[in-house]
């Protein structure tokens, strides 16, 4: 057999049901491999030994105590979690240095369900701070680095799930998705991300960034590995308002008839400054699809070039209320004189980087009195118009594809002290999360400097199985994501 | 002071008696007396990742109020967040309702005692729900924080500045507090603080319509500091203006040590809340046929139940008030009523509102609490209004019925309290009396009629009380009568 | 726009951060960038459109008023940098309830 580590999550499971292996191999394999080479990438916050092969030997019993018996699809298999969602007992730091020490009393929903289906967590993985960046270059514990090229950034905020599961240090990563945190890091390192429905996913336990605009989404090898996950953590919850009731569909992957499927192609998504290659690649995946039988529709999403303003006064006006309680008073370290008010200013002062503190700013300013209309009012308001494009694309196609992110990797730095040009990164992502619909990114393809190339599918609200069925059909086709990075 | 009217509008806050808190499990704790964060999860204590749900009872208990209080009921409101930062706030926001409150525009009569009954009415602006805030302990370097309160279902009840003086004010913030009671959603404990008052107060020339600049008098914790600080306020402001100064608009506090308002706003900032839609919270649908439930299991409101006891029962306005004040007081009465069979209702509230209530306040006891059950008061009224035994001896039956329980009936025999009704044993003391006291009776015949009352309380020293006085003065009237006669009779001779 | 120091330094104080004089310097500059290119918004015309809060159109669930058991207090004050006599100390607060 190949190096554990290289078999995808299903193989993986596959291997525990024949008892080619144990989970606790497989454990020790992935530990390993993170001790080999996590100091080179460093995409892990946190990695959590002793519970991974604890949760390992409580599989490997089952497996011996219930042969034959339809396990869950996890079950044994070793996970890594983006840090802002909350596992019971383990430090949860959001990236963030306020959250220093912090181990939540309690499991984010998402989590307590894989973990009851059996799954082994192997540490939490670096984010930018609170979730708020595109490279993770904003973790106050030091940057993740891209599998492929490690002087490259691997995308974020999710860019340690993202470069986890790229490196094989774990089968599959939970990651967080407010404007395009799973998808484009998924591109960045040439894995496959889902960021499911606003809704879908409970988000008790995801520590909040945006709260209308945050879903739990998922990092894998590929399409097919991340169809246990979402069928796991999917459904209602009734911990979270916001937590739809409608059932879970049933992912298929049978090698789906693309005849009858209708993909829209929006033209805003193809502009200038959009890097040749990924357009090349993109518009040669969609080729793909076009010769297996689906239609392709030109289409257009007028509102596209807003989403970028909107998006960036809304999720800071949120972040603004939700990072409010990060005061040092019931959690986190606190800094100051010893003082009241001192200590609020001075811990939040030191204790925020420089991204937090200037979306915290931003969302305060667009909520303050005097400029509530002007900016987050009116944001909202050309909310509805961006979904509204997608409800009226929706009535013609199933599907929309386009580029996840303008370019490929970009180099660690490169954005240097120009906050809105990073924004302008996120053009192709955040309409998704301000509509609340799923998008699924997938590699198809490389750059002349070997960098992955990722497109993005995009379906109507809650209809995550169209998204699989379609990208499984192009992965059993291709092989773009069965290469890996030599590390 | 004729020379300004004073403009009041008041914000109640009241706590809701649901078993969990606003949005999460806790139980509600008396947070005077509980552990401090005993009661407390990760919702309540605003710890990251964690999430709100309503509770349906909150939202039940504000729209029984809302109702009571005339309001329309929004068919969907908005909860909002308010954002600022306080130690005992431990989102740095609180979940409130700004834009879209769950109700609006209603009224309460409130008494107005310089008219006869239930004459002022006051205009509602708005009734929305809220989480309450957690607790701050001051010690001399430190304050310590405790979140048992933090999260409890709070109403928040905003009149219309309708109110023209400190009584008034009073008066209405009574009447909320028994409406409160009455819907069973609020203890009316203030010492508890389960209700907590903001006043808002300016003046305007006597007679005009247009409106001075007000203050804002926040935390009023009583029903006494609320109208010493109105009044207070209004004198303040009065001053300020017969000398030509003006009103600063302002944010106070009330000292209760000093017994004056003082400024409360820090210098450097006005308050910027940036409300904006909860966005853990989809809008709150409010069902019709929920809201038309409710409305048809809404008790006898106070007003209207004092308005009935006038006219069904014959109270004047006070003793219905007394007796309506409270739920079960009126509930009390009205099974007094019941179990009379034709006592008069007046006779029984005097009873009940003078000595039954002098027991239970002396006792420190409540009305549902009490020996004395509403079936054994009206019985011992109709003892008294029989005249099996005296008035007297009712207050004495009532005292042991108030210590041990029991029948007023089994009282009065085991006590041997029954009062000597046979006209042929009453007639038979009055003519011992007379015999055994020659002089008197001849000095009463001799014309002193004032000794009548004389054999009147030897007849009753005779019969340890227990005669009944007005047969006694039928047989004594009878027999002087006849002596009278008699000596008539003799001297004519 | 271009937000005046002035203007950073009210901001930071209603949001609660001591900022360094470098810092104030800079987050004027950047945060007037983001909101000069926030500015193209306000060409759109939305007087017909409604606000957009949530994607979801459904009601806030309600939950029956039940009791749950809250965590010991122990792990309450876990995390707590100063805790004390089972609350959360902090320095003497002096201002007056907001
Ligand atoms: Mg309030
Ligand atoms: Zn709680």
């Amino acid at each position: 057999m190949a190096e554990l580590t290289d078999l995808s999550m299903l193989e993986a499971a596959s291997a525990l049901r024949a008892g080619d292996v144990s989970s606790t191999e497989l454990t020790r394999a992935c530990l390993d491999r993170i001790r080999a080479i996590d100091g080179d990438v460093h995409a892990f916050l946190t990695v959590t030994d002793d519970l991974a092969l604890a949760q390992a030997e409580a599989a490997d019993r089952k497996f011996k105590t219930r042969p034959g018996e339809e396990l869950p699809l996890v079950l044994g298999i070793p996970i890594a979690v983006k840090d802002v969602l909350c596992v019971e007992g383990v430090p949860t730091t959001c990236g963030s240095r306020i959250l220093e020490g912090y181990r939540p009393p309690y499991s984010a929903t998402s989590v307590t369900r894989l973990v009851e289906a059996g799954a082994v967590i192997l540490g939490k993985a670096n984010t930018d701070e609170f979730a708020m960046g595109s490279s993770t270059e904003n973790s106050a514990y030091g940057v993740s680095h891209n599998p492929w090229n490690l002087d490259r950034v691997p995308g974020g905020s999710s860019g340690g799930p993202a470069a986890a599961v790229a490196a094989r240090m774990c089968f599959a990563a939970l990651g967080t998705d407010t404007g395009g945190s799973v998808r484009q890091p998924a591109a960045f390192c040439g894995v496959s991300g889902l960021k499911t429905s606003y809704g879908r996913i409970s988000r008790y336990g995801l520590i909040a960034y945006g709260s209308s605009l945050d879903t739990v989404g998922a990092l894998a090898r590929n399409i097919a590995d991340l169809a246990p996950i979402f069928s796991l953590m999917a459904g209602h919850d009734p911990l979270d308002s916001t937590s739809v009731t409608d059932p879970v569909p049933e992912i298929r992957l049978n090698g789906a008839d693309l005849r009858e499927l209708r993909i829209g192609v929006p033209k805003e998504y193809f502009i200038e400054g959009l890097q040749p290659e990924v357009e090349t690649a993109v518009r040669e995946a969609i080729d793909a699809f076009r010769g297996m039988g689906a239609e392709i529709r030109e289409i257009s999403l007028p509102h596209t070039d807003l989403a970028v303003p909107v998006y960036y006064l809304i999720a800071p006006a949120e972040a603004s209320a939700n990072l409010a309680r990060y005061d040092g008073v019931r959690y986190g370290p606190r800094r100051g004189p010893g003082k009241y008010p001192d200590d609020y200013f001075v811990t939040r002062g030191e204790l925020f980087g420089d991204e937090v503190k200037r979306r915290i700013m931003l969302g305060t300013y667009a909520l303050s009195a005097g400029y509530y209309d002007a900016y987050y009012g009116q944001a909202q308001k050309v909310r509805t118009l961006i979904k509204q494009d997608f409800d009226a694309a929706f009535k013609d196609v199933d599907l929309i594809a386009c580029p996840v992110a303008p370019t490929t990797a970009f180099g660690i730095g490169a954005h240097g002290d120009d906050p809105l040009s990073m924004y302008l990164e996120d053009v192709f992502t955040l309409p998704a999360n301000l509509a609340g619909i799923p998008g699924l990114s997938f590699p198809v393809g490389f750059d002349s400097d070997g960098l992955p190339i990722g497109m993005q599918f995009m379906a109507p609200h809650l209809k995550e199985a169209q998204l699989f069925s379609a990208a499984h059909t192009y992965q059993s086709a291709t092989s773009w994501h069965t290469s890996w990075p030599e590390l | 002071m004729t020379d300004f009217d004073p403009v009041i509008g008041l914000e109640v806050h009241a706590e809701l008696l649901t078993r969990s808190k606003m949005f999460c499990g806790c139980a509600v704790v008396d947070s005077t007396a509980a552990e401090p964060n005993s009661s407390v999860c990760e919702i309540c204590s605003g710890m990251p990742g964690s999430l709100p749900v309503i509770n349906q009872r909150a939202v039940e208990y504000a729209l029984r109020v809302a109702l009571a209080l005339n309001c329309s009921i929004a068919e969907t409101s908005v909860f909002a967040r308010k954002n600022y930062f306080y130690p005992d706030l431990p989102k740095g926001f609180q979940i409130t309702q700004y834009e879209f409150p769950l109700a609006t525009d209603g009224w309460i009569e409130i008494d107005d005692p310089s008219a006869p009954v239930s004459s002022k009415r006051v205009r509602i602006r708005r009734v929305h729900l809220e989480e309450d805030t957690g607790k701050l302990v001051h010690r001399e370097r430190h304050s310590l924080v405790d979140y048992n309160r933090s999260g409890v279902p709070l109403l928040e009840i905003v009149s219309e500045p309708d109110l023209g003086s400190a009584d008034q004010a009073r008066l209405y913030s009574l009447s909320l507090r028994s409406l409160l009671r009455y819907l069973e959603v609020n203890s009316g404990d203030l010492e508890k603080g389960v209700m907590r008052f903001e006043a808002n107060v300016s003046l305007r020339p006597a007679g005009s319509v247009e409106l001075g600049t007000r203050t804002e008098i926040k935390n009023l914790n009583s029903f006494r500091a609320l109208s010493r600080s109105i009044e207070y306020e209004i004198d303040r402001q009065a001053t300020l203006l017969r000398s030509g100064k003006p009103v600063a608009q302002d944010t106070l506090g009330w000292n209760e040590e000093q017994q004056i308002t003082v400024s409360q706003r820090s210098k450097e900032e006005a308050h910027d809340y940036r409300y904006f839609p909860e966005p853990d919270l989809p809008p709150l649908h409010i069902d019709e046929t929920w809201v038309e439930q409710i409305r048809a299991d809404l008790p006898e409101l106070p007003a209207v139940k004092r308005a009935r006891f006038m006219s069904e029962y014959g109270l004047n306005a006070y003793a219905a008030g007394v007796l309506t004040a409270e739920r079960s007081t009126a509930a009390f009465y009205e099974a007094a009523i019941e179990s009379s069979q034709g006592t008069s209702p007046v006779k029984i509230a005097n009873w009940l509102s003078g000595d039954l209530f002098g027991l239970l306040n002396e006792a420190g006891v409540e009305i549902d609490q009490s020996k004395v059950t509403s079936e054994a008061l009206a019985g011992l009224v109709a003892l008294v209004e029989t005249g099996q035994i005296s008035a007297a001896s009712g207050k004495a039956v009532l005292d042991v019925l108030f210590a041990e329980g029991g029948s007023p009936e089994s009282v009065v025999e085991k006590e041997g309290l029954a009062q000597v009704q046979d006209q042929a044993a009453i007639r038979l003391i009055v003519e011992q009396v007379l015999s055994n006291n020659p002089d008197q009776v001849s000095e009463y015949l001799a014309g002193k009629p004032a000794l009548s009352e004389w054999f009147v309380g030897q007849i009753m020293r005779e019969t340890r009380g227990k005669a009944d006085p007005a047969r006694v003065r039928t047989e004594l009237d009878a027999a002087l009568l006849a002596l009278n006669d008699q000596e008539q009779s003799q001297s004519g001779r | 726009m271009a937000l005046t120091h002035e203007e950073v330094r009210a901001i930071a104080h209603l949001a609660r951060l001591q900022l360094t004089d470098e810092e104030v310097e800079r987050f004027a500059g950047q945060l007037s960038d983001v909101l000069d290119y926030a500015a193209r918004l306000n060409e759109v015309d939305t007087s017909e459109i409604s606000p957009t809060a949530s994607v979801l159109p459904m009601n806030a669930p309600l939950r029956p008023d039940e009791v749950r058991p809250c965590p010991p207090r122990d792990q309450l004050l876990a995390n707590a940098p100063d805790p004390a006599g089972g609350m959360f100390r902090v320095p003497r607060v002096l201002e007056l309830e907001p």
